[in-house]
């Protein structure tokens, strides 16, 4: 196994890490910055894919990660998590050691549906499809089990990065115009959300999405 | 014909654009200006314009043409035939009274939005030339479908209230269910290959089964617009939302439609009948107009009285399709003939009148703001002309000769009494009932038409605003008078519109009613001279002769003097509006004896009661039987659907989660 084979796993398998720290975290400051991480290890990745093909717009797209993912998303949030003044996201769903224990279930379900894509792709990543889809349940999972809008923007945010990590692995990345559409889009994403969250506090002093809920007549007492 | 320039089809398209354009032209009116109003007199010279085109084109030779519209690979055809032509003349000659009477009657602020009113009823007009030109079943559909949704907006138009509303949706399920009903018939009804043109469909091979499916699913998707019980719900309810033309337009027009999709599916695209078709038609429509009427009678608001007697007229038109059928299968073709005219005959009669009645309550509501016929009366002094068109109209479709309601009941009529001549036994046993009920429905229809016209007209005043009621204004008074002018034409003069109509049954059946009808103008003769002839001319010298000898008789007799009277004083000195016979109590004879057909609810007051009020609600059985139950039947449904909507995003997101995870799973297995 050649070199770059090796980091190219070992960089899947922080992935995985940070994907399961993500579920388990409850703090909001540090869930960004392990959304910051994620953004680091896709960098780091696609640097690695274009050191070893030698494709100049992985380059590119790396710079992309790097600016996108590491420091203006990061950035926005925090300062969305500093104004809206919000630490925790106490009330989760589920408790986490439940959480923890369907994250390894999907985890292995993720790799058995990798399995025969893995075998047809002939890039040096290939091992890390499995990684990237468990990822990407993962992040799937947290948006599930948390109540804050903020921690579901985040999932969001982590599935985007699976999903990246999942095309720089299989094919060394997406075509160039569709990865600056992707970013485009995760880009404004998270401007809307921003401005969702002020709406939703403003209307409902309360950024729990437990306020949208519709419920019919006679239920409503509780909330 | 006689020149090749003028041809039909193109004129009748290019009106059919024209009320496109002027609904268009409408929505750009300044919504303060009066000016918008001269769009619907514009309409009215089209809708003449259509009729004495059509009415050209009957008898002539289907022209056809193909549209470069549609979709790639489906382009529109359209047809002209003398069927279509008729139905034509029905609409064109409908219009223009009600559109000369909308001149007058929309007035800046009479709807929500006047100028998306003046656009909906346009393109309403045009929707309803596409469905009678239309040649292949997608351009049907189209056209259907555009009139059904053009029809509920003009329904909704006041949609400030709630029961408007209401009843708009009531009538947009219905008209969906019928719709549908319909989109299956000509899934059935398809070409060799899916054609999906006419005459893919007319030159088709099926067997008994299909056909007869493809019938059943006509006569349940048309009767949905046309109001055959029990999908006869929304006309009492839509009727009265609606604004007065458009009431008028709905029942006078839009309900011919459906009889025209039906002739045009069960005689045209199906050319072989089967005896159970006729005797379902048949007993279907006298229940209908059994139904239709007595509920009519019972009605305290003038537009649900009109609605129930359109569903009584309606039933009346099917049993004649259904009579047709019978005699048809059974190789009488001339008796066919004769049912089948009396059916068109009738329809055009009911376009007429109906429209001139619906137009007269617009009139009466405009004035008074009144819909309910307990607040209503005495109204002849006030308002002299829409009191006189009301009377020709209320005449007319009471069957009263010499007026056009009463040739296409007495032709049905004779249809009936010749049909002891049915070689089926069976036959011959249910006619006796069902030309009994025949009669009895005609006779209730007038007795309503009294009711009607006694309550609104005649009498006094229910409430004292009702003596400063303004007359109908110039625009107003002509749309009357165009109708009435149609009404009594086509029943002083019967054999010149039975001559149109006979190349209808021509076109139809392979032979119409032919020399009985065509060689004498004075008389109309359906079988034979010996049996019967009726001669509109003589019966009118009759009666004038009869009328004025009485007349002046009286005169001489009390000395020329004229002494005039309150109505109804029977020289008791301190009599009230109130002591005069009300619409419940003309109505209760029919509620007492037909009490089984309603459902009704009464509040008796108490002996002791310092004061009493009795108050009696009559209701729709069928609504509670057959409406009601599928309603909770359709929420219980909707009720487990929705326990899937929490409105909680956690769970649509684990719906998706789901959702991704099985397809994976899928994928991976497969």
């Amino acid at each position: 196994m050649s070199f770059a084979n090796q980091l190219v796993d070992l960089i899947a398998a922080l992935l995985l890490l940070t994907s399961f720290a993500m579920l388990a975290q409850r703090r909001l400051t540090a869930l960004v910055d392990l959304l910051a991480l994620q953004g680091v290890l896709l960098t780091a990745a696609t640097l690695v894919a274009a050191w070893v093909t030698g494709h100049a717009h992985l380059y590119l797209s790396a710079l992309l990660s790097l600016v996108l993912k590491v420091v203006v998303l990061p950035t926005l949030l925090r300062r969305l998590v500093r104004r809206l003044d919000l630490q925790w996201d106490r009330e989760a769903l589920v408790n986490t050691p439940t959480t923890m224990l369907v994250g390894i279930v999907l985890v292995i379900v993720a790799f058995n549906l990798a399995l025969p894509i893995s075998a047809l792709s002939g890039t040096i990543l290939r091992g890390a499809l499995g990684i990237a889809l468990a990822s990407v349940l993962l992040a799937f999972l947290m948006m599930i089990t948390r109540r804050k809008a903020v921690s579901q923007v985040i999932g969001f945010l982590a599935m985007e990065n699976g999903l990246f990590f999942a095309a720089t692995s299989v094919t060394y990345g997406m075509p160039m115009i569709v990865e600056l559409g992707i970013a485009l889009d995760v880009l404004v994403a998270a401007f809307v959300f921003g401005i969702f969250f002020f709406r939703i506090r403003e209307t409902f002093d309360s950024l729990d999405t437990r306020h949208l809920e519709t419920r019919p007549a006679g239920e409503g007492e509780d909330v | 014909m006689s020149f090749v320039s003028f041809s039909p089809l193109p004129c009748a398209l290019g009106i059919a654009v024209y009320w496109i354009a002027l609904g268009i032209l409408g929505l750009t009116q300044r919504a303060d200006r009066e000016a918008g109003r001269i769009l619907y007199a514009a309409g009215a010279a089209g809708g003449l314009l259509l009729a004495v085109t059509a009415a050209w084109a009957l008898g002539d030779a289907p022209t056809a043409i193909q549209l470069p519209l549609g979709l790639p690979g489906l382009p529109f055809h359209l047809r002209l035939d003398s069927l279509s032509a008729f139905f034509l003349v029905l609409l064109g000659l409908a219009v223009t009274g009600i559109s000369l009477f909308s001149t007058g009657y929309f007035i800046s602020g009479s709807t929500t939005n006047d100028r998306v009113t003046c656009l909906h009823y346009h393109f309403f007009l045009a929707a309803m030339v596409f469905v009678l030109l239309a040649d292949d079943a997608y351009m049907f559909m189209v056209a259907w479908e555009s009139m059904a949704l053009v029809s509920y907006f003009l329904v909704t138009s006041d949609h400030r209230f709630a029961e408007i509303r209401s009843a708009g949706f009531l009538y947009l399920v219905v008209a969906h269910v019928g719709a549908m009903a319909i989109l299956l018939c000509f899934g059935v009804l398809h070409g060799p290959d899916g054609g999906y043109t006419f005459e893919a469909m007319r030159n088709a091979d099926r067997t008994p089964f299909w056909a007869t499916t493809a019938f059943l699913l006509a006569l349940v998707g048309f009767g949905a617009k046309a109001g055959f019980l029990p999908l006869h719900a929304w006309l009492p309810e839509a009727h009265p939302a609606a604004p007065s033309p458009v009431s008028a337009l709905m029942s006078g027009v839009m309900l011919k439609t459906a009889i025209y999709g039906l002739l045009r599916i069960g005689f045209d695209l199906l050319p072989i009948q089967y005896a159970s078709w006729g005797v379902i038609a048949l007993a279907l429509g006298l229940v209908t107009m059994l139904y239709g009427v007595l509920f009519a009678a019972v009605q305290t608001d003038m537009k649900r009285l009109l609605a129930y007697s359109s569903i009584e007229n309606i039933g009346l038109v099917l049993a004649a399709i259904g009579l047709a059928i019978v005699f048809r299968v059974h190789a009488m073709p001339a008796l066919a003939a004769l049912a089948l005219c009396a059916a068109l005959f009738h329809c055009l009669n009911h376009a007429l009148f109906k429209s001139l009645l619906f137009l007269a309550t617009g009139a009466v509501m405009h004035a008074t703001s009144q819909r309910s016929l307990g607040r209503l009366g005495g109204l002849i002094h006030p308002m002299p002309w829409v009191a006189g068109a009301a009377l020709v109209g209320t005449l007319a479709i009471a069957g009263l000769p010499p007026l056009n309601g009463f040739v296409s009941e007495w032709l049905l009529l004779q249809a009936f009494l010749l049909s002891p001549e049915l070689p089926d036994p069976y036959l011959r046993m249910l006619v006796p009932v069902a030309t009994a009920a025949l009669v009895l429905a005609a006779a209730v229809a007038a007795y309503v038409m009294v009711k009607f016209y006694g309550v609104v007209f005649l009498g006094q005043p229910r409430e004292p605003s009702l003596r400063y009621a303004h007359d109908a204004d110039v625009w107003q008074r002509a749309g009357l008078l165009f109708l009435v002018a149609c009404c009594v034409l086509a029943g002083l003069f019967p054999v010149t519109v039975l001559n149109g109509i006979d190349h209808v049954a021509t076109g139809l059946l392979g032979r119409g009613m032919g020399d009985a009808v065509g060689r004498q103008w004075l008389h109309v003769t359906p079988v034979s001279a010996e049996r019967a002839s009726y001669s509109p001319l003589l019966v009118l010298a009759g009666i004038l002769g009869v009328v004025s000898a009485v007349f002046l008789y009286v005169r001489v007799r009390y000395h020329m003097r004229t002494r005039r009277a309150p109505p109804w004083d029977c020289g008791f000195p301190a009599q009230t509006s109130r002591m005069q016979d009300t619409a419940e109590g003309f109505g209760q004879p029919i509620k007492q004896i037909f009490e089984p057909f309603f459902r009704i609810e009464r509040e008796m007051p108490s002996p002791f009661d310092g004061a009493p009020r009795y108050r009696a609600r009559t209701e729709d059985k069928l609504w509670y039987v057959l409406y009601l139950p599928l309603v909770r039947f359709v929420e219980r449904i909707a009720g487990w659907v929705a326990r899937l909507q929490h409105g909680r995003i956690q769970w649509y997101l684990v719906y998706s989660f789901a959702t991704l995870l099985a397809l994976l799973v899928l994928i991976r297995f497969q």
